[in-house]
């Protein structure tokens, strides 16, 4: 059977650094089994987040050979395998022990944003256009990896001033629900702080679900906000009629 | 003393935040009780998230003929008539309101033309029952559940494994565990405890479970005195991956069949011709396992043992509409394109219909104070469980499981934990660091995994059976010689080493069970008994715990007021005048 080197972080808050491990290569193998095998063979204590091994729950998010990706979606024979495969964990977030990074900043930030709440007239028929519409956010599987490559938190760590492009799908699911009356354009504007995003499509880059952050939830986003606060004419009229 | 564990005091305390823990939180909340939420993942990673196919209720949206009474019926019939009536006939009246609250919380389902909830066929169910969004509703609904706790501002405890139920007598005073962070110990003090930690599946190789399937719950329950009923039924779905191997299990969703999907064999034959001619691919699970195993036994399998499911017939468009996540899924890891060819599908270990015994209306287990809602809990199902039926499962009774437990919380007043069990769940869960050089855990979980595959099956008798009871023992014995590595900060092998007493305590019983029922019924096939036995029909296998001897006996099953007896009969009149 053919090998494979991993070449995998180990380490803690204190410091660590990277371990070589030779791993048979099945076909068909995931780099998430590549360290399971390390785990039941070789380094029992190795710590790895995960849960469904499927890409449906969001939970292994690693740098693969300098990428974000799900290691449970990444085919090792996608991968050259003459030199180490290098895995390392989410450089965005701090570090709990070898892959597995603390993500809770994450569940904080979602606590924020107003919940749905269907307009009282709502008459509960929907178009599926508009489910489908809204479906592309409500697919995302937090696996975080959008959050892992937006430079203003990987780079710049403005995590107190800026959401990140999650919470950006998470809103724009919300905001275009077909029923849903809040708006949520002033909590954009300042506590999620979307004006920090100068749209260099990295999140929907690495995106395993294939959502279209930058072009369908944050533009959106960043023009509701504009025609919110910014556009005289629309302010003018709300003025007249009464804002809702 | 308070160095050694934290400490966190609620009225109700759930174990478990798939759609059932969340459901049950959702509910007692609304109660007005304090409630925490223990979860061994993040937050929305729970098993939940890969349902697939949807949420069965008779809302007669697509066939207006559809109502609950012939919900209740298909659920009966699925389950050979083992099921709690009760609970089946709860469910089949309670599941829609539950579908529409999720709506006012903001899911969003496929739409029919008039822009109605849709509903698809699925196997076993009369009617296009099944409420959905693509192939991804439990996804849909899982987020809808978390954001509506996280409104309402529960407790989450995440990443955080609880490894025994604490008693006050003989009733319910708390739960001890563990942070999978840092390894540090937790006491949760509570009034009432709602069991909604899901299933088994880890106890088998191949399946669709995620790996925090151990059966936690089930287990906990049992050593805290609960009982356990109808073990022996372990579903194992018809359609997983079997191709490459490191895919080898996941869950191919029914909704494939749902849509339009034919199984053939290596030959080209539509086989489920011989096995139910009538249902075809839409037979119930137990069948269509059964029907895809013996094509394989018998030499008819495909490349790498398994049968084939085409669904490229359907125009493309559709088939990656209606089946993203398994268009994706094929195509990513087995090079599949399934709008041009054939899947490749084999047997799958997915969903345990046993669990805690509990009562019907309340979800209130054998021990005053335990409640048990969802794929933890026994009864609904019988067995075996529809597609569609677990997700509304989990609403069903996770929402009267909370309802219940909060009500019990507020009348009961508060309990009193001894530190003696604490000392003992902590010299327990250090115990794997005590021991150098002993065995490894990840062995004893592959050779459990092994012998639950070979032995205690899909089909099963009584020399496999007796021999996986010596095997389970054989892995008892070397558990007690485990050792770990490293040090408690996140270590998978000793979170493993301490899974695995949950994942024995529930094989054991399935083993026990299984080779207690002489007849073939549902999941439960034996092949020394390959017939439906009418007295075995009348009788649920209890588990209960007898100092450290697991005890198995049978009791029967309640009986069904006449007049869901007689509308039984009259449905099948009418299906039989139908077909």
């Amino acid at each position: 059977m053919r090998e494979a080197t991993l070449r995998v972080f180990r380490g803690e808050t204190t410091g660590g650094k990277t371990a070589d491990y030779r791993v048979p290569v099945a076909p068909g193998m995931v780099v998430l089994d590549a360290l399971h095998y390390i785990q039941g063979h070789l380094a029992p204590d190795l710590a790895v987040r995960w849960n469904c091994k499927a890409g449906k729950c969001g939970s292994c998010s690693a740098e693969v050979n300098g990428r974000p990706r799900l290691t449970c979606k990444t085919r090792m024979d996608s991968l050259p395998l003459d030199k180490p495969v290098t895995v390392l964990p989410m450089k965005a977030f701090p570090l709990i022990k070898d892959l597995v990074t603390d993500v809770s900043w994450n569940f904080r930030i979602n606590k924020r944003i107003p919940p749905f709440q269907p307009r009282p007239d709502a008459e509960w028929k929907i178009d599926q256009r508009d489910v489908d519409r809204v479906q592309e956010f409500r697919k995302c599987i937090e696996c975080f990896l959008c959050q892992n490559v937006c430079h203003v938190l990987r780079e710049h760590d403005k995590k107190e001033e800026f959401a990140g492009p999650r919470f950006f799908v998470r809103v724009a699911g919300l905001e275009m629900h077909p029923m849903d009356g809040a708006s949520r354009a002033g909590l954009l504007r300042k506590e999620l702080g979307i004006g920090l995003c100068n749209i260099t499509k990295c999140c929907t880059e690495v995106c395993p679900e294939e959502i279209r952050i930058t072009d369908n939830a944050i533009i959106p986003l960043k023009e509701r906000v504009v025609d919110e606060f910014y556009d005289p004419l629309l302010m003018l009229v709300r003025k007249i009629r009464g804002a809702r | 003393m308070s160095d050694r564990f934290e400490t966190h005091e609620h009225d109700v305390l759930i174990i478990g935040a798939g759609g059932a823990g969340l459901r049950a939180a959702i509910e007692a909340l609304g109660q007005g009780a304090s409630v925490g939420v223990v979860s061994k993942s993040l937050l929305g990673k729970a098993h939940t998230v890969m349902a697939e196919g949807g949420i069965a209720a008779a809302m007669g949206n697509v066939d207006a003929a559809d109502d609950w009474r012939t919900h209740f019926g298909d659920t009966m019939r699925g389950g050979k008539m083992l099921n709690n009536w009760r609970m089946a006939q709860i469910h089949a009246q309670e599941a829609p309101d539950r579908v529409r609250e999720l709506e006012l919380w903001g899911a969003l389902f496929d739409r029919t033309e008039k822009g109605q909830i849709l509903q698809r066929a699925f196997g076993g169910h009369t009617h296009k029952r099944l409420c959905h969004v693509g192939d991804r509703t439990g996804l849909e609904m899982i987020r809808t559940l978390q954001d509506r706790g996280v409104q309402m501002g529960f407790d989450v405890y995440m990443e955080c494994t609880i490894t025994r139920l604490l008693r006050d007598g003989d009733r319910i005073a708390g739960a001890f565990g563990y942070w999978r962070e840092h390894g540090r110990f937790v006491v949760f003090k509570a009034k009432s405890v709602v069991m909604a930690t899901g299933g088994i599946g880890k106890a088998w190789p191949i399946t669709s479970n995620s790996w925090e399937y151990t059966g936690d719950g089930m287990a906990l329950a049992y050593e805290a005195g609960a009982e356990l009923m109808d073990m022996e039924f372990v579903q194992f779905h018809p359609t997983g991956m079997v191709w490459p191997p490191g895919v080898q299990g996941i869950l191919v969703t029914e909704a494939v069949r749902g849509e339009g999907g034919i199984l053939r064999n290596k030959v080209g034959e539509r086989f489920m011709e011989r096995y139910d001619k009538q249902r075809m691919e839409l037979s119930t699970r137990d069948v269509v396992a059964r029907a895809i195993y013996t094509e394989v036994r018998e030499g008819r399998g495909t490349e790498h043992g398994g049968a084939y499911l085409d669904i490229s017939h359907k125009p493309a468009e559709y088939v990656k509409r209606k089946l993203p996540s398994m268009y994706h899924q094929f195509l990513e890891l087995a090079d599949v394109d399934i709008t041009k060819g054939p899947m490749e599908v084999g047997p799958t270990c997915h969903y345990m219909m046993g669990g805690i015994r509990v009562d019907a209306e309340t979800a209130q287990s054998s021990l005053p104070g335990l409640f048990a809602a969802g794929e933890a809990a026994a009864g609904l199902h019988g067995a075996n469980r529809l597609g569609g039926n677990s997700l509304s499962d989990l609403l069903v009774f996770g929402r009267r499981a909370g309802l219940a437990a909060a009500k019990h919380a507020s009348t009961t007043p508060a309990s009193a934990v001894d530190a003696a069990q604490i000392d003992e769940a902590e010299h327990e869960a250090l115990a794997p660091f005590q021991q150098k050089q002993g065995e490894s855990p990840y062995a004893i979980h592959r050779d459990l995994q092994d012998s639950m595959q070979k032995l205690v099956g899909i089909f099963r008798n009584k020399e496999d059976l007796e021999r996986s009871l010596g095997e389970i023992d054989k892995a008892k014995k070397r558990l007690g010689r485990v050792s770990v590595e490293g040090s408690r900060l996140y270590n998978p092998g000793w979170h493993l080493a301490l899974d695995l007493k949950s994942m024995l305590t529930v094989s054991e019983a399935v083993a026990l069970s299984a080779l207690a029922r002489e007849e073939s019924r549902g999941a439960h096939s034996r092949i020394d008994f390959q017939k439906l036995d009418p007295s075995w029909g009348a009788k649920n296998n209890i588990i209960q715990r007898d100092g450290e001897a697991m005890k198995l006996r049978q009791e029967n099953v309640p009986e069904m007021p006449d007049e869901l007896r007689s509308l039984l009969a009259e449905e099948k009149g009418e299906t039989a005048r139908r077909g």
